[in-house]
C-alpha cells in the first residue's frame, strides 16, 4: 500500500509542546454507521440511509431506505452501500449515486471493496462480486455469509460463516478453499501482505489462520465482541475494539501473534473501546470511547494525546484521511467529527 | 442514553397452524403500536409500509463446550440492524419456521450481550393447529418442544374439531406444559393483549402475574375468556378448584396416547438455604441444562422477607428477589422444571436436601 510521503509522525504532537488537535463537529441525527474519506472529503453514511459530506460546507442525500453497510472504495473515488431496500450504490465525491447490486427484499448484510473496482456483497447464504465491467459473478455458502473481504491482490474474496470461512478465486474456477474453525464467524479481513487471515466470533475473540499452512491463531480474553479492527502501517499490528484498551497484536513475525501477548493501549478503567484506527504511516492508534472520547496512542511508549473529550454516544466509526493528519469520526447518536491533529 | 429496552415476541407454531393471520392482525389492529416483523419468508404478511425484515434461520453453537447454548446468529445480526434505528418501532416479533426449536430464539435475547442490552424477550407464543396436533405429536420432537418451551398457547382452528376432542387436545397441551396459558382461538382471534407485552421473561412480573403460578396443573385448567390472570382477583372464574393438591409432587408424565416424550416435574417444599440452593440449581442446570427447556420457581429463604424467583433456559438460569412476601402467604418454595428425561427421583431428593 503505497501512501503520500511520511514525515507525518512530527507532526503528531505527542510529545510536551503539542497544540492542541481541533475538533470540526458535525451534529447528525441517527447512527453513524461509517466515517471516512472520499480523497479528502470527510463523508458519513448513517443508519437512516443519509450519507453526508463536509464539502464546502455540509451536503447531504438520501441514498437509501435504511442503510447496513458501508465501505469506500480502494481508490478512494467512492462509498460503496448496502440498504435495507436490498440495494448495493456507489456514491462519488460529488454527492452522485448509481445503483449496482440489488438483493431484493433481503437486507444487504456486508460489503467489500476490492482491487481492480471489484465490490462484493452478500445477502443471506450468497455472496456477489461485481467487477468494475459491470459483471456480476456470485457464490453460495451453506450458511449465512455474515463477512466479506478481498485479498489484497489477485482477486480473491474471503467469506466469514458458521464454522469458519471461505477463499472463493473470482475470475478462475479454482476449486474454493475452506477455512475451519468451529463456532460463528462474523466479520473477515486479510492482512495488508496477504499472508493472514483473521475473523471476528460471535464469541469475544478473534480467530487467525497463517494462509501458507492454514495454521490457527486464537486471540481471545475480550470481555466484549470484537466490532472494530484496524492495521497499523505496512501491517505490523493489528488493533482491535472490544476491551477497556484497544488491544494491539503484533504481526510482525511470521508467526503472527502466536505465543505473543497484545499490547494494550489507551486503558480506562469505565469505558469501553468501540473504535479503532491506525494512522497510515506511524505505529500511532486513534482510539475511541463508549463515552465517545477519542485519543492517540503511540505503540512504542503507549504516550497518549486526547483528541476528543467526549460525546453523546459510543464512537461507532473512524478514519484517518491519506495523510495522516485528520481524523474522521461517527458515533451510535450522530454527533460526528472532524479532528485536526495540527491544531 | 440507553433507550428503554424494546420487547421482542417469538412466536412458534407449525406451517398451517394461523401465524400468517395473527402476524396479519397484529400488523393492521388498531393497537396504538408499532411492530417491526422478522420472518423467515415474506409470504402473505403485512403491506408495503410495514416493518418486515426477511431473515434465514441460522443457529449457531457457541464455542462453549455446551451443546445447549446456541443463539439465532441472523437474529443477533438483524436485532442490531434495527435498533440503530429505534424510533421506528414500539416492539418486535419473532416469527420462526414450523419446525424451528424456540429454545435458541430465546437464548438469544439472554446470551448475547449486545441484543440484551436493548432488547427483552416479552414471551413465547405457540400456535397449534386444533386438527392436526395429535399427527404434529406424533411425528415430530419440535412440535412437542414448541408447547413446552411456550408462555402463551393458542389452540387454533378450534372450529375444525369438536368440544371433545378440544377437551383431549387441552389435556395433552396441559400434560407437556401444565403452565403456559391457552385459549382456543379460531382464525387466531386471540386478543392481542393475551399474547403481547406479557413480561413473561421478567423475573418481577412473569410470576407476579401469575398468581396461580403451579396450581395450573389440572390438566382442566385452561384459560378461557374470563380467566384474566393479570388480576390478582381474589376470587376465581373457573368453576374447578386452583388448590386441591394435597400431596407435595405431581405426576405429569406425558400420556402414552400422544407419544409426548416431555414431562414436567413440579416441586413444593418449605424454605429452603440459600447456601444450598443456589449450588444445587447451578448443578443440575450445568448437568441437566439439555434436558431442561424451561424452569420456573419462587422460593423461600429463611429470614428473608423478599421472594426469590429463578427461570431458565437450559442452561441459562436467572434469579433476583421479586417483592415482600405478603402477611398471610405460606412462605413455601416451588419450582417446575419442564423437560425431557427428567429424574424426577433425584430432582425430589435432591431439592429436599435444600431444605433450611
Amino acid at each position: 500500500m503505497s501512501r503520500a510521503a511520511g514525515g507525518c509522525a512530527a507532526r503528531l504532537h505527542l510529545d510536551k509542546d503539542s497544540r492542541m488537535p481541533t475538533v470540526a463537529p458535525l451534529d447528525l441525527d441517527g447512527y453513524c454507521l461509517f466515517a471516512g474519506f472520499l480523497g479528502e472529503t470527510p463523508v458519513f453514511a448513517l443508519a437512516d440511509g443519509t450519507v453526508h459530506r463536509l464539502d464546502n460546507g455540509h451536503q447531504s442525500d438520501q441514498v437509501h431506505d435504511g442503510l447496513t453497510c458501508a465501505v469506500v472504495s480502494l481508490d478512494e473515488k467512492a462509498l460503496i452501500t448496502g440498504g435495507e431496500d436490498g440495494l448495493i450504490k456507489r456514491t462519488d465525491g460529488a454527492g452522485a449515486s448509481e445503483e449496482i447490486g440489488s438483493v431484493g427484499r433481503k437486507w444487504v448484510t456486508t460489503l467489500a471493496a476490492g482491487p481492480q473496482g471489484a465490490v462484493a456483497w452478500a445477502a443471506g447464504k450468497q455472496a456477489f462480486v461485481r467487477l468494475a465491467d459491470g459483471t456480476v459473478k456470485d457464490f453460495t455458502e451453506e450458511r449465512s455469509v455474515e463477512g466479506l473481504a478481498f485479498a489484497p491482490k489477485g482477486l480473491r474474496l474471503a467469506t466469514a460463516r458458521y464454522n469458519g470461512g471461505t477463499l472463493f478465486w473470482v475470475m478462475t474456477a479454482g476449486k474454493p478453499i475452506d477455512l475451519e474453525w468451529k463456532g460463528a464467524h462474523t466479520a473477515v479481513m486479510y492482512s495488508p501482505d496477504g499472508k493472514f487471515l483473521v475473523t471476528t466470533m460471535q464469541e469475544n475473540a478473534l480467530h487467525g489462520w497463517r494462509l501458507d499452512d492454514m495454521k490457527h491463531m486464537r486471540m481471545s480474553g475480550y470481555p466484549a465482541k470484537v466490532k472494530s479492527w484496524s492495521w497499523s502501517a505496512k501491517g505490523k499490528w493489528l488493533a482491535t475494539s472490544g476491551a477497556p484498551a484497544a488491544i494491539v497484536w503484533p504481526f510482525q513475525g511470521k508467526d503472527g501473534p502466536m505465543g505473543k501477548a497484545p499490547l494494550e493501549l489507551g486503558t480506562r478503567g469505565d469505558q469501553m473501546v468501540t473504535a479503532v484506527a491506525c494512522h497510515p504511516e506511524e505505529d500511532i492508534v486513534a482510539i475511541g470511547y463508549s463515552d465517545g472520547m477519542v485519543m492517540a496512542v503511540r505503540f512504542a511508549d503507549s504516550k497518549e494525546v486526547l483528541l476528543r473529550r467526549g460525546g453523546k454516544g459510543p464512537i461507532s466509526s473512524m478514519a484517518w484521511d491519506r495523510e495522516g493528519y485528520r481524523v474522521v469520526f461517527g458515533s451510535e447518536e450522530g454527533d460526528c467529527g472532524v479532528i485536526d491533529i495540527r491544531g | 442514553m440507553s433507550e428503554q429496552s424494546i420487547p421482542v415476541t417469538v412466536l412458534t407454531g407449525y406451517l398451517g397452524s394461523g401465524k400468517t393471520t395473527l402476524l396479519n392482525r397484529i400488523l393492521t389492529e388498531d393497537h396504538g403500536k408499532r411492530y417491526a416483523v422478522i420472518v423467515n419468508e415474506f409470504g402473505e404478511i403485512g403491506i408495503d409500509n410495514d416493518l418486515i425484515v426477511e431473515s434465514d434461520e441460522e443457529i449457531y453453537e457457541m464455542n462453549n463446550g455446551c451443546v445447549c447454548c446456541t443463539v439465532r446468529g441472523d437474529l443477533v445480526r438483524v436485532v442490531e440492524g434495527l435498533m440503530r434505528r429505534p424510533g421506528r418501532f414500539d416492539a418486535i416479533v419473532v416469527e420462526t419456521t414450523g419446525l424451528a426449536d424456540p429454545a435458541p430464539v430465546a437464548q438469544t435475547f439472554f446470551m448475547d450481550d449486545d441484543v440484551r442490552q436493548k432488547t427483552r424477550l416479552d414471551a413465547v407464543v405457540a400456535l397449534v393447529d386444533a386438527k392436526h396436533l395429535p399427527l404434529r405429536l406424533k411425528d415430530s420432537r419440535e412440535a412437542e418442544d414448541q408447547i413446552a418451551f411456550a408462555d402463551v398457547v393458542l389452540l387454533n382452528k378450534t372450529d375444525l374439531v369438536s368440544e371433545e376432542e378440544l377437551h383431549d387436545l387441552e389435556h395433552t397441551i396441559r400434560a407437556i406444559n401444565p403452565h403456559a396459558r391457552i385459549h382456543r382461538t379460531e382464525r387466531s382471534n386471540v386478543a392481542l393483549r393475551d399474547i403481547l407485552d406479557r413480561g413473561a421473561f421478567d423475573l418481577q412480573r412473569a410470576l407476579a402475574n401469575d398468581p396461580h403460578f403451579l396450581d395450573h396443573d389440572d390438566p382442566d385448567h385452561v384459560c378461557g375468556p374470563a380467566c384474566d390472570h393479570d388480576h390478582e382477583h381474589g376470587h376465581h372464574h373457573h368453576g374447578h378448584d386452583h388448590h386441591h393438591h394435597g400431596h407435595d409432587h405431581h405426576h405429569d408424565h406425558g400420556d402414552g396416547i400422544h407419544g409426548t416424550t416431555i414431562q414436567s416435574v413440579s416441586l413444593r417444599g418449605g424454605e429452603v438455604d440459600p447456601k444450598k440452593f443456589m449450588p444445587w440449581i447451578q448443578k443440575i442446570t450445568q448437568l441437566d441444562g439439555p434436558n431442561i427447556l424451561r424452569l420456573k420457581g419462587i422460593i423461600a429463604f429463611p429470614d428473608d422477607p423478599q421472594r426469590y424467583v429463578v427461570q431458565g433456559v437450559h442452561m441459562i438460569i436467572e434469579g433476583d428477589h421479586e417483592r415482600d412476601w405478603k402477611q398471610d402467604e405460606k412462605r413455601e418454595s416451588r419450582i417446575v422444571f419442564i423437560g425431557r428425561e427428567l429424574d424426577r427421583e433425584k430432582l425430589e431428593r435432591t431439592f429436599a436436601a435444600c431444605a433450611a
